[in-house]
């Protein structure tokens, strides 16, 4: 870790005009599991590291008839134990609950959670966000058991590693930002993006941006749910995970969203399988086929034809959960 | 049959040695107030950081040390691999630096500028034939017994082939590799160094800085895992010390980091093989042929023990090629090379059984007879008791008749053997006026319950409870006591200990003889009393018999050998996994593991039921998540770090049924060490589970989700 000046501002506003205009010398500490790894592997190296934790503004879940808004510093275990989010928006709770473990998910806060950088190793031992040596890309002729099989042609090869996003973006959740010029609206599902070139990032935030928020639309009787396969019981990172948000009609679908992680530089939302769901009666058959429909253009790499399988399963079981067919836990 | 005055106490004159004692370390471990090596501040203690190489094969051109060197805060820099060396492995050690601080002494390394030549290398060696190609192969070591060609070729035996592995795994300790060294004076110098042998270090120290070896003082107090990778002082030791008296004598800590700790402090060498094995329609072996390979790094590997346990098949073929790799070298992980050889036979002789459609533990049984003669029935014993604890009738199926459900139900079963008989040791027993005892030695404790077994013996010899007992290790002032390594610790410790207190006691019993007014010989010592054998009222309490020594301690020292035959070597042990298999994520769930060990007589049950606990804990982290990653284009490792080198957490661990094996055969037996046996056999056990659950082999470890998932789609 290199040497940084610290900066524990009151507001966000006072975050946001501390932090630098170009990518790579300022970083915002929340929770700091992710930034403290990399700096620690010299993966980043900001000379400034503005903490949030004296910005008492970003805190706090507040449930309405608007919706949820949480505060970008919520962490994950408050999310997790919220009664609104656990009763309107199961998804949303099983998303975070395996997060990691509880230490984790006791600093881990939902800002962080969409924010944090990919787990690539290659990434993370120094060959850059699109891994790359001597000018090459190392991820198709090297190790990609871990790497995305949707959106895969390059130059990122890489998954994006957020719980929080497949399901926010199902939801039809939007995060604000703040930055010089003031606040702005973002559907989560644009606040992620491919880079095509190193000195791009994977979200569409500036350098000098602050997330202060997140807002999830009501959930109006939306039913919502989410699957992941990790290998371990728990310390583990995802091989696949699926959000799906279902609008029914009694066990009809009327119209749903279905949004994979860890199988793309983006959360990837499948039409799909959307349409395999709709105006179907929910069952075991149909969850099967959604999941089916959700794999279907997968392009694998050399080692990671399994994961097109997990994303399957992921699916389909995330379909279960979210039409209530199945609990956690009996899947 | 003859007795000898040092020879453990039968069965009913026992109040301590066998019963569940709770370890006596327990309180301090848990209580944060043991100190580890990484506890260890002195006054002015500078730390220290090494520079290590980032490429897998390279000559260092140049090395330029200046800009660190001049870094306000650095006290010291030293090249230790410089220009024209040849790197042999990424992460080997190229420079050093001590500084005030750990920061300073990064930023000092990130200004010490190195320029490489890359070379040629290889890091993986599961394609033997690319390795060969490449000439990272040795000549492969060629053996033959009776006449397999026959045998294989005779039309009323069942043939099974197969390919089995274990890939290259880390020791990973929790405690990392490292030590703070001090020079008091010139050359006296003290290390508290995290070891597996602290007697032996001091010898090691002054061969390389060139002090007598009495100037040398080796302390660790705890140590956090070591498992075969903690008995050297490594380079980084040494250079630790060359950098403390570079820096006026001055403390220096010097820790590996995490990633060094994965790459360079220890590796348990991966085992690949072709396996053809026959056996006659009833089940009897005839025949083995093997094609075995695997690396250890630059110097190639050790050769597992082929074929394991049943070693007297009549018929055999065995080839064995090491692979030369650049990667962090191989050290002793508990039990070398067996947990890989019961990976290739075990699970070659449960595929065979499977075509044979004989039940696998009616099979091993049916060939004990060709383990090791004094084994043979207490394998079928240790057999039929994992069949008794796991229920094995009743879980247990055929394979491939494990139902069509999603998740499918499997048992697997593996035994092992080990040596484990005790090292040499030496303690000084002292026995206070004021009634107090302590046992010193130069051993460790590394965490198996080294002080607590001390405990017991000293306090069953003395007749006084273990609170009575002060045991005081960890520093290599006290007498010599080998390292702790090869399961030897506990047959050395117990021996020694039991002698000295025996030499101790009778001493006492002369002192005091004369009050009780009977000859020393008539006495004995219970129940915190000397008392006359046969006439218990006729006593002194402890208290009052020490005080009879006056102002004079009783020092003993205990040794071992010795004599009386107090151990001896050879185990055997079963294990029985149960496990569920998710076939549409192929992930695996390891429901119970049961497991039946013998290790001759038990001095603390409950310490040794502990070491199989946490043997099976670490076998089911070897054989589903653990597995060093190198990448081929680069060379270098890409999981350095516990993210991605993955080891089970307290919610992948099952429920464990541990039996140990006793009575008047095992007791008669003597101490036999313990610590390595148990982790032999999960890596088998729990792949021929999952075989068993799903009809189809996975060939190697460890168990993944995606090869799983891969055996299911070929079958």
């Amino acid at each position: 870790m290199q040497a940084f000046e610290y900066a524990r501002p009151k507001t966000a506003q006072e975050a946001v005009a501390l932090l630098a205009s170009e990518w790579g010398k300022s970083e915002l500490l929340a929770g700091g599991s992710d930034l403290l790894s990399r700096m620690k592997d010299d993966v980043s190296a900001p000379q400034r590291i503005v903490s949030l934790s004296g910005v008492h503004e970003l805190r706090g879940i507040a449930a309405s008839a608007r919706g949820l808004r949480l505060g970008a510093l919520v962490t994950l275990d408050e999310l997790e134990t919220h009664p609104a989010v656990r009763e309107h928006y199961a998804g949303i709770a099983q998303a975070v609950e395996q997060v990691g473990g509880p230490q984790i998910r006791n600093v881990g806060t939902v800002g962080g959670n969409l924010c944090q950088r990919p787990r690539c190793w290659y990434y993370r031992n120094g060959f850059g966000l699109l891994a790359t040596y001597k000018g090459r890309p190392l991820v198709p002729d090297g190790d990609n058991r871990y790497h995305a099989i949707f959106g895969n042609e390059g130059p990122a090869y890489f998954v994006s590693p957020s719980s929080l996003a497949p399901i926010l973006i199902a939801l039809g959740a939007s995060l604000r930002l703040l930055g010089p010029d003031g606040p702005r609206d973002l559907p989560v599902e644009q606040f992620f993006v491919t880079p095509k070139s190193e000195a791009e990032r994977e979200h569409a935030i500036k350098p000098n941006e602050v997330i202060t928020e997140v807002l999830v639309p009501p959930a109006n009787g939306t039913k919502s749910g989410f699957y992941e396969i990790l290998q371990k019981e728990s310390l583990d990172w995802p091989l696949a995970m699926a959000a799906v948000a279902l609008q029914m009609e009694g066990r009809r679908v009327e119209k749903a969203r279905v949004v994979l992680g860890q199988v793309a530089p983006v959360p990837w939302p499948s039409a799909e399988a959307e349409e395999a769901l709709k105006g179907k009666m929910v069952s075991e058959e149909v969850a099967e086929e959604a999941g089916r429909a959700a794999a279907s253009k997968a392009t694998p790499l050399s080692k990671n034809k399994y994961k097109v399988q997990l994303a399957r399963v992921a699916v389909k079981r995330a379909v279960l959960l979210a039409a209530g067919l199945v609990k956690k836990g009996e899947v | 049959m003859a007795t000898c005055k040092y020879d453990w106490p039968e069965a009913a004159e026992r109040h301590l040695i066998g019963k569940p004692i709770s370890r006596i370390d327990g309180p301090a471990k848990s209580s944060g107030r043991a100190k580890y090596t990484y506890d260890i501040n002195r006054p002015g203690m500078l730390f220290g950081k090494v520079l290590r190489c980032p490429h897998a094969h390279a000559k260092v051109t140049s090395i330029d040390i200046s800009e660190a060197k001049n870094l306000p805060g650095v006290k010291a820099v030293r090249v230790i691999q410089g220009e024209g060396k040849e790197i042999l492995w990424g992460g080997d050690e190229i420079a050093c630096v001590a500084a005030v601080s750990e920061e300073v002494a990064e930023d000092a390394i990130r200004r010490i500028k190195v320029q490489y030549e890359e070379l040629p290398f290889l890091v993986n060696e599961e394609d033997l034939e690319r390795a060969q190609s490449q000439g990272h192969t040795r000549a492969p070591s060629v053996q033959t017994k009776g006449d397999p060609d026959k045998a294989f070729a005779d039309p009323d035996v069942v043939i099974s082939e197969g390919y089995y592995g274990a890939p290259v795994i880390t020791h990973c300790c929790l405690e990392t590799h490292g030590q703070v060294t001090e020079y008091d004076g010139s050359d006296h110098l003290r290390v508290w160094i995290s070891t597996q042998g602290v007697s032996t270090i001091p010898q090691q120290f002054a061969e390389v800085l060139g002090l007598p070896a009495t100037h040398v003082e080796a302390i660790c107090d705890y140590i956090g895992g070591g498992f075969g990778s903690k008995f050297q002082i490594d380079r980084w030791g040494v250079e630790c010390a060359r950098l403390s008296k570079d820096a006026g004598g001055k403390a220096v800590k010097l820790m590996l980091e995490r990633d060094a700790e994965l790459k360079v402090a220890g590796t348990r060498p991966s085992a690949f093989a072709k396996v053809k094995v026959a056996a006659k329609k009833d089940g009897t072996l005839v025949a083995w042929q093997s094609e075995a390979w695997g690396t250890g790094g630059v110097a190639g590997a050790g050769v597992p023990p082929l074929p394991y346990v049943l070693e007297g098949i009549p018929n055999q073929s065995k080839k064995y090629t090491a692979v030369s790799t650049n990667t962090g070298g191989a050290r002793a992980w508990r039990a070398p090379n067996h947990p890989q050889a019961a990976v290739l036979t075990l699970c070659a002789l449960d595929d065979l059984a499977a075509k044979l459609e004989m039940d696998p533990i009616e099979f091993l049984t049916k060939n004990t007879g060709l383990a090791p003669e004094h084994l043979g029935e207490t394998y079928n014993d240790e057999l039929a008791k994992v069949a008794e604890l796991s229920e094995w009738k009743k879980y247990w199926h055929p394979r491939g008749r494990g139902g069509s459900g999603r998740i499918r139900r499997g048992l697997g079963v593996s035994i092992h053997t080990w040596g484990g008989r005790g090292h040499n040791s030496n303690c000084d027993v002292l026995i206070q006026p004021d009634g107090s005892v302590e046992v010193r030695l130069g051993s460790q404790d590394l965490g198996t319950g080294t002080r607590t077994v001390i405990a017991i013996v000293a306090a069953e010899t003395l007749g006084l409870p273990v609170e009575a007992i002060k045991v005081t290790l960890g520093d290599s002032r006290y007498p010599y006591s080998g390292a702790s390594g090869g399961s030897t610790t506990v047959g050395g410790v117990s021996a020694s200990t039991r002698r000295g207190s025996v030499d101790a006691r009778d001493q006492l019993f002369a002192a005091v003889a004369p009050a009780l007014g009977v000859p020393p010989d008539q006495l004995e010592a219970a129940a915190g009393h000397i008392r006359v054998k046969g006439n218990p009222a006729k006593s002194l309490s402890w208290k009052q018999a020490c005080a009879r020594l006056g102002t004079k301690t009783i020092q003993a020292t205990g040794k071992n050998p010795g004599p009386c035959e107090l151990g001896s070597s050879g185990v055997g042990g079963a294990q029985v996994a149960d496990v569920s298999v998710d076939t549409e994520t192929g992930r695996i769930k390891v429901n119970r593991m049961i497991a039946a060990q013998d290790c001759g007589l038990i001095i603390d049950m409950k310490t040794a039921e502990s070491q199989v606990y946490g043997a099976m804990i670490m076998g089911i982290s070897y054989a589903l998540f653990e597995e060093r990653v190198m990448d081929d284009q680069t060379g270098i490792m890409l999981n350095p770090n516990m993210e991605f080198y993955k080891l089970a957490t307290i919610g992948d661990i099952p429920e464990f049924i541990v039996h140990m094996m006793t009575g008047p055969q095992y007791d008669r037996r003597g101490v036999i060490g313990l610590g390595e046996p148990p982790v032999i056999s999960p890596g088998a056990a729990i792949s021929n589970a999952v075989a068993n659950a799903i009809g189809v082999r996975v060939p190697t470890l460890p168990l993944t989700p995606d090869k799983v998932l891969a055996a299911l789609e070929k079958a």
